[in-house]
């Protein structure tokens, strides 16, 4: 048995009630404890927290850190890699390149070094699973896990076109487990198909995909009442069509409409919040007002942002049209990786300028997501890294959100018109550390579902991110004091002491076994592996954690 | 980690292993039903002639454990050597790790950042090329199975399948019937460019025979046609190809709805190198403004689309790279193994299946020959002769599971159809990783130059 004291700490423990009390954490065998009733009571190690700002670890809810694509991205920028600071060896650590796409080893260390001990791999596909897995073994400290990538699946597109929601659900349930995946994800459902079929994209979410006879709309409202029936922890995790083209707006409001009430997680909303014609760039403005008006009145809603931050860095997604739209914007390299049955991928080094008036205007509409959304329990921070940026800016978000004055210097530095065409300027709302709390540790715990992450109370896993406050936000967030995962001290003054593995989660929902033959006779037809081979091992993961369904 | 269960015994010392899987080529056919006599594959349904002769020619050889200088010794006592020879080099190169798995490909990493080192693999030497090119231009790619499913247009430039990949026709790309290809070979057109006219020809309804080092030229003259720039006929002298045989392919490039260029290494290895690549790649991304083209590099050895993998979700970088520093540095020609060696730069070297002494430039064997060497394969090589320390190893797929990444990077497990008496790479490399970490952290022996510690 081991145990860990943390005394006298500010703590900020939203999911419990506790905003900025004072008091004692006390951590056993990795697990947070009831304080011992003896008042004489004493623990293997104690953190004098005195002065300190105490909250859960950060979970970092959507980002791109494992698999094939993320891999790609790293040997296509040995251009951006040179030059970005590298994580050095150390006599306990391994070494990793830096920059927007770091190395494993190195990708674990900076979210530990940031205070974040659990982050979410937003899009495998699932013939990469097993790929994704090896990775995640070699990304050290934190916990993590990937959601599979679904809305360009032929099986599920076959399904409800055959209006077969039994074989739908066994399958959704199957190919979880199949790929020890954690939660279902939708990327331009129908979308990428069209373009893997020659080209194009669909248009908004009634257009039909050949071939499959299925519409968006029917995608994402079949696979998000599937997802609910399932009883999986979270729900499903939905990329619109269009992302990032202006006037995507209503196809992403017609996407809140078509989960008629079932649960669903919007992700990067920012990039899906655009006036304007798809045509021209020139007329590119916010929506954010009345999107962001249609989640605060609808409770089966929660969104994450996709901020955008003034920097390089590398757009990659498992949208195939979105990379080929982004290689004809900005004239830059760019990768294509289409996967048998499942789905697309596309990968683009983009710069975001701040005197760009589109890239400001991304960056503002972000801050108006978060500003506008009342209840930050429905909003979690994310950068969609790398995509609008990486996860070391968040402590950069973190401060444009806590001090308006900030935002205003920054957009005075951006083009006038990017105040005429969102709400930025007028929005005097400031964060408290309470509500940051809230959206970096206790809502996207919350929304995936994760019972034992994003609080301090007893049960939860030790994970614990001590702060010095600063009146600079920013350097209070960039460098944690301390940050405890599991019960044992990771970082003390911004060394890495100690080097753990960190926990895959993924689910397991039940499904008929009968409706294998179907799913294995449509499998052996049309893919290049055997059906036996697909399935990834236990053995591929060290200390797995099962999260259970409801 | 065996994935031993998928046999069945069939009669006594009878099995058949479903479902095992060929490293031998880059097509990593997953397929393969083997019957095991004893110590010996005796059938091997599915395979082709390189896989048949791959599990056939597999014999438990009758070789001590190790050798230290030539003479035999336990794996423990080979362990302790090969740690204390990698702890005590200053400038160590790690290369190879093309036939082996990712899980003994991740602990070799491991050893070469702990100790410093240069980590390289024989993409350094076929396809390395290709990935300077990637790096350039980026690429647009699929999986084999969307080729099965949907290509039905076929470029094969600069190799030839029907011989070095034997079952990428049958199983991958020409033959088979697919979604949305329901007739298969009718619903396809094949073209093969190449300089000579192989066994592959045969197979395909164009074949362009290309000037000897013209395939830069080539891949231009079709990117120029394919955006409307007309070009002079003189553009036969250049390539070998007339100008209206050019113009008939880009026609039938430009009708097609899912084309898809395959091509080796007589683009890769010839005059151009990664310029030919960087030209190809671009000619199947210029396609997709008229319809949707992709581009794939038909990689050779089992898994060294693996060994790019695990090199670059470990150091950001896909070889080549240099751990010397403390951090990931990536040269190609500075960090990669033949020039470290020919330069007479590297002091020791762990060599982890494969053979340059058959291989390299006689400067880089000379120098080889002369340095402590550490070496793992199943058969005694001429790299083993040299070895300080030689390693017999069980051989992966045949006797070890594991994973290995086809050549469109789908990780595939391996069923191993026998034990081996000797260990595998993965259990070697970890004897030696775990030795050469209690070393350094009891500080028995200076760890290599690490800033920030």
């Amino acid at each position: 048995m081991s145990s860990l004291r943390i005394t006298g700490g500010t703590i900020y423990d939203p999911a419990n009630g506790i905003d900025g009390d004072v008091g004692d954490i006390w951590i056993v065998d990795g697990r947070v404890v009831e304080a011992p009733a003896e008042p004489d009571a004493s623990a293997d190690r104690t953190l004098d927290a005195t002065g300190l700002v105490v909250m859960p670890g950060g979970i970092d809810m959507h980002c791109h850190i494992a698999g094939p694509k993320v891999n790609t991205a790293r040997k296509m920028i040995p251009d951006e890699k040179r030059t970005a600071e590298p994580v050095r060896r150390t006599r306990l650590t391994r070494s990793g390149s830096g920059g927007s796409v770091p190395s494993t080893f190195a990708t674990g260390y900076l979210y530990a070094g940031l205070g974040y001990t659990t982050a979410f791999d937003a899009a495998v596909p699932p013939l990469g699973a097993r790929h994704a897995h090896e990775e995640l073994e070699d990304t050290p400290v934190i916990d993590k896990g990937f959601y599979v990538l679904m809305g360009n699946n032929h099986y599920v597109m076959k399904q409800l076109a055959a209006g077969e929601p039994g074989r739908l659900k066994a399958y959704i349930a199957w190919l979880l487990q199949s790929t020890k995946g954690y939660a279902a994800k939708l990327v331009n459902p129908g979308g990428v198909e069209v373009w893997k079929g020659g080209g194009g994209n669909v248009s908004g979410i009634d257009d039909t995909v050949a071939h499959f006879d299925v519409t968006p709309r029917q995608i994402i409202r079949g696979v998000a009442s599937t997802v609910q029936e399932l009883g999986l922890p979270h729900p499903v995790h939905i990329h619109c069509n269009n992302l990032g083209l202006p006037g995507n707006h209503s196809t992403t409001m017609e996407t809140m409409k078509s989960l008629e009430g079932h649960r669903g997680h919007l992700t990067h909303i920012q990039f899906h919040s655009y006036d304007g014609d798809p045509d021209d760039q020139s007329t590119f403005g916010s929506r954010v007002p009345e999107l962001s008006a249609y989640v605060n009145s609808h409770e089966n809603l929660t969104v994450d942002v996709g901020q955008v931050m003034f920097a390089n860095t590398t757009s990659m997604t498992g949208d195939g049209p979105l990379g080929y739209y982004l290689h004809q914007v900005t004239g830059r390299k760019w990768f294509s990786g289409d996967t048998e049955m499942e789905a697309g991928c596309g990968i683009v080094p983009i710069v975001y300028k701040q005197k760009s008036l589109v890239h400001a205007l991304q960056w503002a509409i972000g801050l108006e997501w978060y500003l506008m959304v009342d209840d930050p329990w429905r909003i979690a921070m994310s950068t969609d890294h790398p995509n609008g940026g990486s996860f070391l800016a968040y402590p950069e978000i973190i401060s444009l959100l806590m001090d308006r004055e900030r935002r205003r210097e920054v957009l005075a530095g951006a083009p006038a018109a990017v105040s005429d065409r969102c709400t930025l300027k007028d929005l005097d709302r400031e964060y408290s550390l309470n509500e940051i709390a809230i959206i970096t540790r206790a809502a996207p715990a919350r929304m995936l579902g994760l019972a034992h992450k994003g609080h301090l109370g007893p049960g939860a896993d030790g994970d614990v991110t001590l702060y010095s406050p600063d009146d600079d936000i920013q350097r209070m967030f960039e460098l944690p004091r301390y940050v405890v995962s599991r019960g044992q001290v990771i970082v003390d003054d911004a060394q890495i002491v100690c080097d753990t593995r960190g926990r895959t989660h993924y689910v397991e929902p039940e499904y008929d076994p009968d409706a294998v033959d179907d799913i294995q006779a449509w499998f052996e037809k049309t893919y290049s592996i055997q059906f036996r081979n697909y399935p990834v091992g236990d053995h591929y993961l060290q200390d797995p954690l099962v999260v259970p369904t409801s | 980690m065996s994935t031993t269960e998928a046999a069945t015994e069939t009669a006594p010392g009878l099995r058949v292993v479903q479902d095992a899987t060929c490293t031998f080529c880059g097509c990593v056919c997953d397929d393969m039903e083997l019957t095991v006599e004893g110590d010996r594959i005796t059938k091997a349904k599915n395979a082709c002639v390189l896989g048949k002769a791959w599990f056939f020619n597999h014999h438990v050889e009758e070789r001590p454990e190790a050798l230290i200088d030539g003479q035999p010794a336990g794996y423990d006592q080979a362990m302790e050597r090969a740690a204390e020879i990698l702890l005590s080099a200053r400038f160590p190169l790690t290369y190879g790790l093309s036939d082996t798995t990712t899980e003994a490909q991740r602990v070799a990493l491991a050893i070469t950042d702990w100790i410093g080192g240069i980590v390289d693999t024989t993409t350094s030497v076929c396809h390395g090329p290709s990935g300077i090119a990637f790096q350039g231009v980026g690429e647009v790619t699929c999986s084999l199975g969307e080729v099965k499913n949907r290509a039905d247009y076929l470029i094969f430039w600069g190799g030839n399948p029907a011989e070095s990949h034997p079952r990428h026709f049958t199983k991958y790309s020409l033959m088979p019937k697919g979604e949305f290809v329901p007739n298969g070979r009718k619903d396809r057109t094949a073209v093969l460019i190449d300089v000579r006219k192989t066994k592959s020809a045969k197979a395909a309804d164009h074949f362009l025979q290309v000037k000897p080092r013209r395939d830069f030229e080539l891949a231009w003259a079709l990117r120029a046609l394919a955006r409307g720039v007309e070009l002079d006929p003189s553009i036969e002298e250049t390539t070998g190809i007339p100008l209206e045989t050019l113009e008939e392919i880009m026609d039938g490039m430009k009708k097609a709805k899912f084309g898809v260029i395959l091509f080796g290494m007589g683009l890769t290895m010839t005059r151009g190198k990664h310029l030919n690549s960087e030209a190809v790649l671009a000619l199947a991304r210029d396609m997709n403004e008229h319809t949707r083209w992709s581009a794939k590099p038909m990689r050779g050895h089992g898994n060294v689309t693996g060994a790019d993998n695990v090199v670059s979700w470990s150091t950001g970088y896909p070889f080549g790279v240099h751990l010397g520093s403390g951090f990931p540095r990536f040269n190609p020609g500075e960090f990669t193994a033949s020039d470290v060696l020919a330069r007479g730069e590297a002091d020791a070297a762990l060599i982890i299946a494969s053979d340059p002494m058959s291989n390299f430039s006689q400067p880089a064997r000379d120098h080889l020959e002369g340095i402590p060497s550490v070496v793992l394969d199943p058969k005694l090589s001429d790299t083993a002769r040299t070895a300080s320390v030689a390693f017999t190893t069980s051989t992966y797929g045949i006797n070890t599971g594991g994973t290995v990444y086809r050549m469109d990077d789908v990780p595939i497990p391996l069923r191993p159809a026998f034990d081996s008496p000797y260990k595998s790479d993965l259990e070697i490399l970890r004897g030696i990783e775990s030795r050469i970490r209690q070393r350094q952290l009891a500080g028995s022996l200076p760890g290599p130059a690490v800033s920030g510690a």
